[in-house]
């Protein structure tokens, strides 16, 4: 494995986020959705607490993880500059974990302003720092899955469209497991809701880091990234 | 030996894009790569640049082997894919920086490989600007310096003139063959004069077999054995065309004398001769023998056009 390879293409990827209007107009949206469901509820429930942003930011990146990762693989294939990258001594997975790395520090940039509501909110109450923390770990982790998910969307097809309908459609679904609980057998409900991605968030949005939990985050960002560089792979069989 | 090809054969799924063929190209040759749309060169060319694995047979690029040394070959080979991809966002320094970094030159000599391509391609007023505003023009001259940004000791040229206008072609052409004297080139077109300006050696593909193999004179000359030479001249007292034929064909080497236009004395006639024999001096001395009056003589060679038409022409029609 080659950091440099890794970091190059991470840095280019970084650099045509913020060159072009994608990564202003993604965080910008983000915020102002964000921001109102925050602010709505802040001052009708009268607690000093954060737990509108990390309710809802989950629910936003169904629509974020696809939309910022969309053009990443399947640009680069419509248009051929993906063959210029696959006959540079780079391996793929070095290319995936690149443009995986480069979705995420987005979206951590677009994170990153809500500190703003932490400060706000504990100028106005006592608010519990620990659920904060494990909060922001737990979004961190949440959008490493989505967005590993969207990368392999990604890397299925050259039509931004279908990369961004078949995100959504996987996110959806891991995102909706642990709320049709209660219309499944028990058999294969405790299976499912250890597929969920809420169900161990709300673990860590608690404040507490189980290591199952991460395990679970983890192979799950792992294995998306491996399946996406599988289909990079599969053009050569 | 830059390229050894052996027995490669693609399938796209059930049609056979490149069928068992074989060749080798030596280090500082400049091959042309010739064949109608859809023979199989780009096919090739991935397979040589790592793109595409074979079904079956084996590519060695300066000795290692796509399937066991992958990475080693792509970082010894430069390739210009067809229509020539760019990041069109980008601009023409960072794009050749990235380029070189993921080429694998070392850190301290990123700058200077950058600097060198863009004063070798003549990128120098341009080097600011996106390559989504470029010219065509520029635009291939950017993918030749990425091709060779890292100082590559085999070049893949997928259609490098393609879209060019006529000035542009020119310049293209005469950089590669400057490019040529150092390093192992393949190109590949389907233009013929491209190929007969710029290369030493042609291969014509069709259907994913070879069909031709050689330098363009032996191609020019094998295909008819032997060469076409037309004359024209003013015979004395309008002897008929039969007398003068009798004589020609007294010379050994000529095989066929064909009649093309006759008016008064004047006649004009082609002999075909066996191959490798100039007759040219023994038709000068029979006009002199005779007292014909030579009006004009010349040597007409298989144009690469008819090389090409007879070895890819369709068989079913």
């Amino acid at each position: 494995m080659s950091f440099d390879n890794i970091r190059y293409i991470f840095k280019k990827e970084l650099r045509s986020f913020f060159n072009s209007p994608v990564a202003y107009i993604v965080i910008v949206v983000f915020l102002v959705i964000l921001g109102w469901f925050f602010t709505s509820s802040l001052f009708l429930v009268n607690v000093a607490t954060m737990r509108t942003v990390f309710e809802m930011t989950p629910f936003l990146l169904l629509f974020f993880a696809p939309a910022i990762t969309m053009r990443l693989i399947s640009e680069e294939k419509k248009s051929g500059t993906l063959e210029l990258l696959l006959t540079k001594p780079v391996k793929e997975y070095e290319i995936v974990i690149g443009k995986f790395l480069a979705a995420w520090t987005l979206y951590f940039f677009a994170l990153l302003p809500t500190l703003s509501y932490y400060i706000t909110v504990s100028f106005l109450g006592s608010l519990d720092s620990g659920p904060v923390i494990g909060g922001y770990l737990g979004l961190l982790f949440v959008g490493a899955v989505f967005l590993g998910i969207s990368v392999f969307g990604s890397s299925i097809t050259e039509n931004q469209v279908v990369a961004f309908i078949v995100s959504f459609l996987i996110v959806f679904i891991l995102f909706m497991l642990d709320k049709i609980l209660l219309y499944v057998p028990n058999t294969i409900a405790s299976t499912l809701e250890y597929l969920s991605i809420d169900y161990h968030f709300s673990n860590i949005a608690r404040g507490v880091i189980d290591t199952r939990d991460v395990i679970y985050y983890l192979s799950a960002v792992g294995f998306t990234l491996l399946l996406a560089t599988a289909a990079l792979q599969k053009r050569r069989w | 030996m830059s390229i050894l090809v052996s027995n490669l054969t693609k399938f796209y799924g059930d049609a056979k894009a490149v069928d068992d063929i074989s060749f080798e190209v030596h280090s500082g040759e400049i091959l042309g790569f010739l064949g109608p749309n859809g023979a199989g060169k780009t096919t090739t060319m991935r397979m040589i640049t790592c793109y595409l694995a074979p079904n079956a047979g084996s590519i060695k690029v300066e000795g290692k082997d796509i399937r066991t040394e992958s990475v080693e070959v792509r970082r010894c080979v430069g390739y210009l894919p067809e229509q020539n991809p760019l990041y069109l966002d980008m601009n023409v320094l960072e794009y050749l920086e990235y380029t070189a970094q993921l080429q694998g030159v070392p850190r301290q000599s990123v700058p200077r490989r950058v600097r060198e391509m863009v004063d070798v391609c003549a990128l120098g007023e341009m080097k600011h600007k996106d390559l989504g505003q470029l010219s065509k023009g520029f635009r291939q001259r950017v993918g030749l310096a990425a091709a060779m940004i890292h100082d590559p000791k085999v070049l893949i040229l997928d259609e490098p003139t393609s879209g060019l206008d006529p000035n542009q072609i020119v310049e293209i052409r005469s950089l590669i063959q400057d490019i040529g004297k150092q390093k192992t080139v393949v190109l590949s077109t389907h233009i013929l004069s491209e190929v007969q300006a710029t290369s030493n050696r042609v291969i014509i593909i069709n259907r994913g077999k070879i069909v031709a193999d050689g330098p363009i004179e032996e191609l020019q000359r094998g295909l008819h054995g032997g060469e076409k030479i037309t004359l024209e001249v003013n015979v004395p007292d309008a002897q008929p065309f039969t007398v003068v034929s009798v004589q020609v064909k007294s010379i050994p080497a000529i095989e066929s004398v064909n009649l093309l236009e006759e008016r008064d004395g004047v006649k004009k006639f082609n002999v075909g001769t066996s191959s490798g024999v100039d007759v040219r001096p023994e038709l000068f001395k029979l006009c002199v023998q005779k007292g014909w009056t030579l009006l004009e003589m010349h040597r007409e060679q298989t144009s690469l056009e008819d090389i090409f038409r007879q070895l890819t022409a369709d068989p079913v029609k």
